[in-house]
């Protein structure tokens, strides 16, 4: 056991898997020499040279093509793009090819691989490098999308994805990376896909939210408790397979529900879960549910960025509106 | 397959003429260094490619395929470039590239299946390393040079190759292939099937290079233009750039030159914007005849044998076809079930759907 951050804790689950199995080969700009924009990479180039840990020409497409053609030759290769923005070239090998070659050739070819994407606002970067675009992942069909909120999550879910049969993308949330520390196991371990964790139990309204919101999302039901409010907080961690049967049974618990993303408002992944708690269990509820969203904007750069991330604040008067009914 | 002492020099040099060895009158303009049982290989496989492909156009005007691309005038291209492959390559190709797969192992009956619309034809049998085809053009290029690269990885001595058009070399992602191909040395051979036709777009419009293969250079990799209608040219070149990718000499792009005779597919109207003049030109540099006027040169010709190769494809085919349509389609229930190796929890949810309101 040791205390880690996020990415000490994605660093370590790499170097088990890249130590326990000769398959594994990471990519992506920088990764090798720097140790990446992040340093989540950090020494793994030293330790396992440069035929494992690739530094790449910077082409995303051909990063993700190259890994895909690698994954239907029996290797495991976990990609890194370096900000949800640059993810866009990627595209068209991740929707037209990555995530459907298992369909397309019923099983016989797959991809097994992992495409790790540093993502959302709060640290000021430039533009382009604050991009919150799960909902375009998980509406395409064959991807499983995954979001760790916490060190302990961020290892066991990237051996979980690395260990899949299927396409995984890993979403770290940049501003996470090293504001949450926690002990985490030494040997390798895995967090299951799909199934959601009660960050904090409660009985009056649940809070789902997901990566970098999971910490507001704690602070605000800090807050609500002073109030008298008991807020039940979900961490989804996968959002395709996504555990909608702890969400419905929380909100079938406490009645009111608020569902929180850092991504822009319309057609976000919140509105999914909103649309299944509906469909399931609308006449267990005691009030609207809320959305607690970014906006319909391009992320505000460095001076005016506060605006559009929700806050602890925001999450909190959410909840007391739906308390009001 | 074939030896080292067939070299034909692939150079990055831009070279006067495209490389040759039949003429279009069929006269060897150099040594023939193939076997009589070779080119007789050769020929059959295709011959076999243009009775698929007539069959395929005929099928499709019946109303019983969906669009069909046809490769009229590229079988030289396809059959010569595989030719020196073995069953532990890999081959990477598009959707008009039906002969390159047939020949390497996926058989008819997957490649008639995909064009009735069923995915279950993108699954040849298993061991066979050739991918479903590229529908998308362009983005197929680099899973070739990630298959290489994983067998360069894996230290075996496999190669993947790769099938594209002129078209597709305008597209980003040539270049990324290309460049990362260069970059770690992959044994990809790299095929440009220059048929000078991108739908209606010509080769001269597509790119300002005087020449396709000259970028390669580009890449640090050689590039050959070679005559793409005759077959032994191609599997010469063929096989010196499998030969270079299999002793860990890295990449090759060679270009191809030929022609699309037909349409781009079954619904296009090559009349709109080309003179068909030009296509029945090159029906007069046809792969096959090329081939059959050498074989009879050296009295290894044998018409009834010509006419029995195509007249079995047929059959064959026909077969593929009966079996393709004998198959049920996909169910509601079966089309949830190859997203992922097991399915999620809302695949599950969907899928009790699907069939609940299907019936």
């Amino acid at each position: 056991m040791a205390e880690l951050n996020i990415a000490q804790a994605i660093n370590g689950a790499l170097g088990s898997a890249l130590e326990s199995d000769p398959t594994v080969i990471v990519l992506g700009e920088d990764v090798g020499a720097t140790g990446g924009v992040f340093r989540v990479t950090d020494g793994l180039g030293e330790r396992f040279g440069p035929d494992r840990v690739v530094d790449t020409p910077v082409a995303e497409s051909g990063i993700i093509g190259a890994a895909f053609g690698m994954a239907i030759g029996g290797l495991k290769p976990v990609a890194e793009i370096q900000f949800m923005g640059f993810s866009y070239p990627a595209f068209d090998q991740i929707a037209n090819h990555v995530s459907r070659i298992r369909n397309r050739s019923r099983h016989r070819f797959t991809a097994p691989m992992v495409i790790r994407i540093p993502y959302g606002a709060g640290i000021g970067a430039a533009e382009h490098h604050s991009e919150s675009a799960e909902a375009i992942y998980a509406h395409t069909p064959g991807l499983k999308v995954v979001v760790p909120a916490s060190p302990y999550d961020a290892k066991g879910l990237l051996l979980e994805a690395i260990a899949d049969p299927d396409p995984v993308i890993f979403l770290e949330p940049i501003r996470l990376y090293r504001s949450i520390r926690q002990l985490v196991p030494d040997d390798p371990y895995t967090v299951p896909f799909g199934v959601a964790e009660i960050r904090r139990p409660g009985n009056d309204v649940t809070l789902i939210a997901y990566g970098a919101m999971v910490k507001e999302t704690l602070e605000a039901s800090e807050k609500l408790a002073a109030e008298g409010i008991g807020a039940e907080v979900l961490d989804l961690r996968s959002l395709v397979p996504l555990d909608a049967d702890t969400i419905i049974e929380s909100v079938e618990h406490t009645g009111r529900a608020v569902v929180i993303q850092e991504a822009p408002r319309t057609a976000g992944f919140a509105t999914e879960i909103v649309s299944q708690i509906q469909e399931r269990t609308l006449y267990s509820l005691a009030a609207p549910i809320q959305r607690v969203t970014g906006w319909d904007t391009v992320v505000p750069l460095r001076r005016a960025e506060h605006h559009f991330v929700p806050d602890a604040a925001r999450i909190v008067a959410a909840a007391r509106k739906t308390m009001e009914s | 397959m074939l030896v080292n002492k067939l070299r034909c020099r692939i150079t990055s040099a831009v070279m006067s003429e495209p490389l040759q060895y039949l003429s279009v009158a069929g006269d060897p303009v150099r040594e023939i260094p193939l076997s009589v049982e070779d080119l007789l290989l050769l020929y059959g496989n295709m011959a076999a490619g243009r009775a698929y492909d007539r069959k395929c156009t005929a099928l499709q005007l019946q109303g019983r395929l969906a669009t069909y691309a046809p490769f009229e005038g590229q079988e030289a291209a396809q059959i010569g470039s595989v030719f020196p492959l073995t069953a532990d390559d890999w081959v990477v190709a598009s959707y008009r590239d039906a002969a390159a797969m047939w020949a390497t192992g996926y058989p008819w009956v997957n490649l008639i299946l995909s064009r009735t619309g069923d995915e279950r034809g993108g699954c040849p049998p298993d061991g066979v390393r050739v991918l479903p085809p590229s529908i998308t053009v362009g983005g197929h290029m680099i899973h070739a040079v990630g298959l290489g690269w994983a067998e360069k990885i894996k230290g075996s001595k496999s190669v993947a190759m790769t099938f594209f058009g002129d078209g597709a070399t305008s597209e980003g992602d040539f270049h990324e292939a290309m460049n990362f191909a260069g970059v770690y040395g992959t044994p990809t051979v790299f095929v440009c099937q220059n048929n000078e036709w991108a739908i209606s777009m010509p080769r001269d419009r597509q790119t300002a290079s005087d020449t396709i293969a000259q970028k390669a250079a580009a890449y640090g990799m050689p590039g050959i233009q070679v005559d793409g209608n005759d077959v032994v040219a191609v599997a010469i070149a063929a096989a010196e750039a499998v030969d270079r990718a299999r002793e860990g000499q890295g990449p090759t792009l060679l270009e191809l030159l030929t022609y699309r005779v037909g349409p781009h597919t079954t619904t296009d109207d090559p009349g709109r914007y080309r003179d068909e003049e030009a296509s029945h030109q090159w029906r007069r540099r046809d792969p096959l005849s090329r081939l059959s006027a050498y074989l009879a040169s050296i009295g290894e010709w044998d018409e009834k044998w010509a006419e029995s190769v195509a007249a079995d494809t047929g059959a064959d085919v026909e077969r593929a076809v009966a079996e393709a349509e004998a198959l049920e389609p996909l169910t509601s229930e079966e089309i949830f079930t190859a997203m992922f190796a097991e399915p999620t929890s809302q695949l599950l949810e969907q899928q009790r759907m699907a069939v609940t309101d299907n019936g």
